[in-house]
C-alpha cells in the first residue's frame, strides 16, 4: 500500500501538468469540435454532432488543403532531415572549432524572431533593387509570389535542419572512432565507412528526427502565416493547420468558426496518431529500444 | 600466404606539442611476429596506428617491402587488425561483420560464405555466427575480430592488446591458439600488449617502449639475460629484478655500506647492480632477517631485510616454513650480476 502512495505522489505532480495542458485541451477541442460555435453564435452554441465534420467532407477546398499539406510536409521533412545530416556529417569531418562555429551559425535563424526572420525572407525575395535575389539573378521578381513553395519549404528548412543537425552531430560523435578505423582497415573509403557503418548507426536518431519533425510540420504554420498567408491566389499554399486558424479566428468574412476550427484541429491528431504508429511500424521501434544504440565494451 | 617485411625509419608522432613517439628505428621480418611491450600510454597503440596509415607519421618513414608507404591510405595496406576495443560493427551480425572486409572488395557471395564460415569453422564461432556483437561473450568477439582481420588474407596483421579482456584461463589458451595460427599462415604480426608474460610467450622478438621510446628490441632470452638498462632489467621478469644502487671499485660494489665482491666487467664510480631473484641462493654469509614472505604457488618470494632500508627479493622453493625476522645467510657469489652505469645503460656482456 505504501508502496503504491509514495509513486502516486511522485508522479502527481507530472501527471497534473500533463492532464492540464495535454489532454483537457484535446477533450476541448473535441467537445468544441461537436458544437456550432462561432462569432455569431457565441451566446447560443447548438450541439451538431459529426456536422462540422460532414462540412469539412464536402467543402471544396479541402482536397486542395490536404493535398497541399502533404507537399509541405514531405518535401520540407526531406530537406529538414536531409540537410540536417548533411552538415552534421561536414561538419563532423572538419576540424572541431571550425565545425563549431558553422554549426553555431547555423543555429541562428531558430534564436531569431519569426517575425524578423520572414522579414529578411522577404527582403531576400523582393524585386529590384530591393530584393538581394532578383539583384544577383538579375532578374527581377517578386520570388515569393513567383514561386511560393520554394521559399515555403527552404524558409522552414533552413530552420528545421538545425535540429537534425544537433541531434546527427551528438550522435556521430557518440560512435567510437575505433569503429571507423576499423573501417577503413577493412577497406572503406570515407564514403563507405559513412554509408556502411555511420549511417546505420545512425537510424534512431533520424526516426527520432523524422517523427518529431513529421508532427511538428503537420502542426506547424506560422511561417506560412507571415510568408504568404496560404496565398497567393485561393489558397495555393494554405496547409491544414493554417486553414484550421483562419476559420476559427480569422476568417475571410469575418465570422469565426470555432466549432468548424476544432473539427479540424481533432483531425490533424487523428493524422498524427496515424503517422506517429506508421513510423514506429517502419523503424521496427520496439527493435531500436531493445538494445544499445552504440555498443561500447 | 606470404608476409611483408616491414620497416620503421626514424617514424614520430607528435599531437599539438605532445611527442607521443620519439623517432623509433625498427625492422619487422616477413612471418616474424614481433610484441610491443610497455607499460600503459608510452604509444603503442599510436605507432601499430601509424602503420595502419591511420594517423600520419609527424616524422620518418614506414616501409613494407622496402616500398614507403607513409601516403598510403589504411585501406590499400593489406592488413588486418584487431582493434583493442574489438571494434566490431554493432548493426552487424557476426557474418556481416567477419565479411566486412569481403564486401568492399565486391567477392561474390559464395565466395564470401566460404571464406567466412571457413574462418568461423577453423577460429570455434561458426555456431553464432548470426548473432550481433552484443550477443555473444567477450572471447567470442574476439575470435570474431580476429577472424575479421584474417579472412582477407593480408599480409600484416596488427593486434592491440587482443587478450587484455579475456578472463585469465581463456587468454592462455588465446596466447597458444593466434601463436600457431600466426605461425601456420605466416603472416607478419605486430602485438601490442602491456603484459610481459604473453610478449614472451608468444614473441620471436620484443620491442619494449618506455614513454615514447623503445628501450630494447631483442628476442624475449636476449631481454631476460642481457637487459640493455635499469628500464628493461625492472620490467621484464617477474617478479622484477633487484637492482641496487652503489658505488663500484676494483672488484668491489659498495651497496649503502655492505660490499659486494664483483667479477671483472664492471664499471667504474656510481652505478647499478642487478641480480635476478631466483639466482639468490640462501645459506650465505650476509646476515638479512625476513621481512614477509609471499607463497606464489611453486616458489615463495621472499623480502629480506639487510638493515639501513636496503631490501632484496629472493624466490625459493616452496616447502621452507619462515617465521616472519627469522635470520637468514645470503649467498651472492655464483650467481649472474648485471652491471649498469649511472645513467642505467648496461655495462660488459
Ligand atoms: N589522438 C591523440 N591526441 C593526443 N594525445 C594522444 C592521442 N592519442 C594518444 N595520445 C597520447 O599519447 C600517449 C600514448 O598513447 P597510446 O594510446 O599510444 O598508448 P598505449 O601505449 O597504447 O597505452 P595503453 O597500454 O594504455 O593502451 C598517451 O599519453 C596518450 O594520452
Ligand atoms: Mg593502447
Amino acid at each position: 500500500m505504501r508502496r503504491w502512495s509514495v509513486a502516486a505522489l511522485f508522479l502527481l505532480p507530472g501527471s497534473l501538468l500533463i492532464v492540464l495542458f495535454f489532454l483537457l485541451p484535446v477533450v476541448l477541442t473535441l467537445v468544441l469540435s461537436a458544437t456550432n460555435l462561432s462569432t455569431t453564435t457565441f451566446s447560443h452554441p447548438s450541439w451538431v454532432g459529426w456536422g462540422n465534420y460532414q462540412e469539412l467532407l464536402q467543402a471544396r477546398f479541402t482536397p486542395l488543403i490536404l493535398k497541399n499539406t502533404l507537399k509541405y510536409v514531405i518535401l520540407t521533412l526531406f530537406f529538414n532531415v536531409g540537410m540536417g545530416l548533411l552538415l552534421a556529417l561536414i561538419t563532423a569531418f572538419l576540424p572541431v572549432r571550425l565545425g563549431d562555429a558553422f554549426r553555431a551559425l547555423w543555429l541562428l535563424p531558430r534564436i531569431t524572431a519569426s517575425v524578423v526572420y520572414v522579414l529578411i525572407w522577404q527582403g531576400l525575395a523582393a524585386v529590384a533593387p530591393y530584393g538581394l535575389l532578383s539583384d544577383l539573378t538579375g532578374n527581377s521578381q517578386n520570388w515569393i509570389q513567383q514561386s511560393p513553395w520554394a521559399v515555403v519549404v527552404l524558409a522552414n528548412g533552413v530552420i528545421g535542419a538545425s535540429f537534425g543537425m544537433l541531434l546527427f552531430t551528438s550522435a556521430i560523435r557518440a560512435i567510437p572512432s575505433d569503429l571507423l578505423h576499423a573501417a577503413a582497415v577493412d577497406g572503406a573509403t570515407t564514403w563507405q565507412s559513412i554509408y556502411r557503418v555511420v549511417l546505420p548507426l545512425l537510424r534512431w536518431p533520424i526516426l527520432f528526427v523524422s517523427a518529431y519533425q513529421t508532427l511538428s510540420l503537420l502542426t506547424s504554420f506560422e511561417y506560412i502565416l507571415l510568408l504568404t498567408n496560404g496565398g497567393p491566389g485561393f489558397y495555393s499554399t494554405e496547409v491544414w493547420s493554417l486553414s484550421a486558424y483562419h476559420q476559427a479566428f480569422s476568417n475571410y468574412f469575418g465570422n469565426a468558426q470555432f466549432g468548424l476550427g476544432s473539427a479540424m484541429a481533432a483531425v490533424l491528431v487523428v493524422i498524427g496518431v496515424v503517422v506517429s504508429l506508421i513510423y514506429l511500424r517502419v523503424f521496427n521501434f520496439k527493435e531500436l529500444l531493445g538494445e544499445p544504440k552504440v555498443e561500447v565494451n | 600466404m606470404k608476409g611483408s617485411q616491414v620497416r620503421l625509419e626514424g617514424l614520430s608522432k607528435r599531437f599539438g606539442k605532445v611527442e607521443v613517439l620519439r623517432p623509433l628505428d625498427l625492422e619487422v621480418q616477413p612471418g616474424e611476429l614481433v610484441a610491443f611491450l610497455g607499460p600503459s600510454g608510452c604509444g603503442k597503440t599510436t605507432t601499430l596506428l601509424l602503420i595502419a596509415g591511420i594517423y600520419q607519421p609527424s616524422s620518418g618513414g614506414i616501409f613494407f617491402d622496402g616500398k614507403q608507404v607513409n601516403s598510403l591510405h589504411p585501406k590499400d595496406r593489406d592488413i588486418g587488425m584487431v582493434f583493442q576495443s574489438y571494434a566490431l560493427y554493432p548493426h552487424l551480425n557476426l557474418f556481416e561483420n567477419i565479411a566486412f572486409p569481403l564486401r568492399l572488395k565486391r567477392i561474390a557471395q559464395a565466395e564470401v560464405r566460404r571464406r567466412v564460415d571457413q574462418v568461423a569453422e577453423f577460429l570455434g564461432i561458426a555456431q553464432v555466427l548470426f548473432r550481433r556483437p552484443g550477443q555473444v561473450s567477450g572471447g567470442q568477439q574476439q575470435r570474431a575480430a580476429l577472424a575479421r582481420a584474417l579472412v582477407k588474407e593480408p599480409s600484416l596483421l596488427l593486434l592491440d592488446e587482443p587478450l587484455s579482456n579475456l578472463d585469465a584461463r581463456i587468454r592462455l589458451s588465446a596466447r597458444s591458439e593466434i601463436r600457431r595460427l600466426q605461425q601456420d599462415l605466416g603472416i607478419t604480426s605486430v602485438l601490442v600488449t602491456h603484459d610481459q608474460s604473453e610478449a614472451l610467450a608468444m614473441a620471436d622478438r620484443v620491442a619494449v617502449f618506455s614513454t615514447g621510446q623503445v628501450q630494447q628490441f631483442a628476442t624475449p632470452e636476449e631481454l631476460y639475460h642481457r637487459p640493455s638498462n635499469t628500464f628493461v632489467a625492472g620490467f621484464v621478469g617477474d617478479p622484477p629484478m633487484n637492482l641496487l644502487q652503489g658505488t663500484f671499485t676494483e672488484g668491489k660494489f659498495d651497496w649503502d655500506g655492505l660490499t659486494i665482491p664483483v667479477p671483472p666487467g664492471h664499471p667504474g664510480g656510481s652505478g647499478y647492480l642487478g641480480v635476478r631473484p631466483e639466482d639468490i641462493r640462501l645459506g650465505g654469509e650476509i646476515p638479512t632477517r625476513l621481512g614477509i614472505a609471499e607463497p606464489l604457488g611453486r616458489e615463495v618470494l621472499l623480502s629480506l631485510d639487510l638493515g639501513e632500508g636496503k631490501t632484496l627479493k629472493v624466490l625459493t622453493p616452496a616447502g621452507t616454513r619462515l617465521a616472519p625476522g627469522a635470520s637468514l645467510g645470503l649467498e651472492l657469489r655464483g650467481a649472474p650480476l648485471h652491471f649498469f652505469d649511472a645513467e642505467g645503460r648496461r655495462v660488459g656482456s
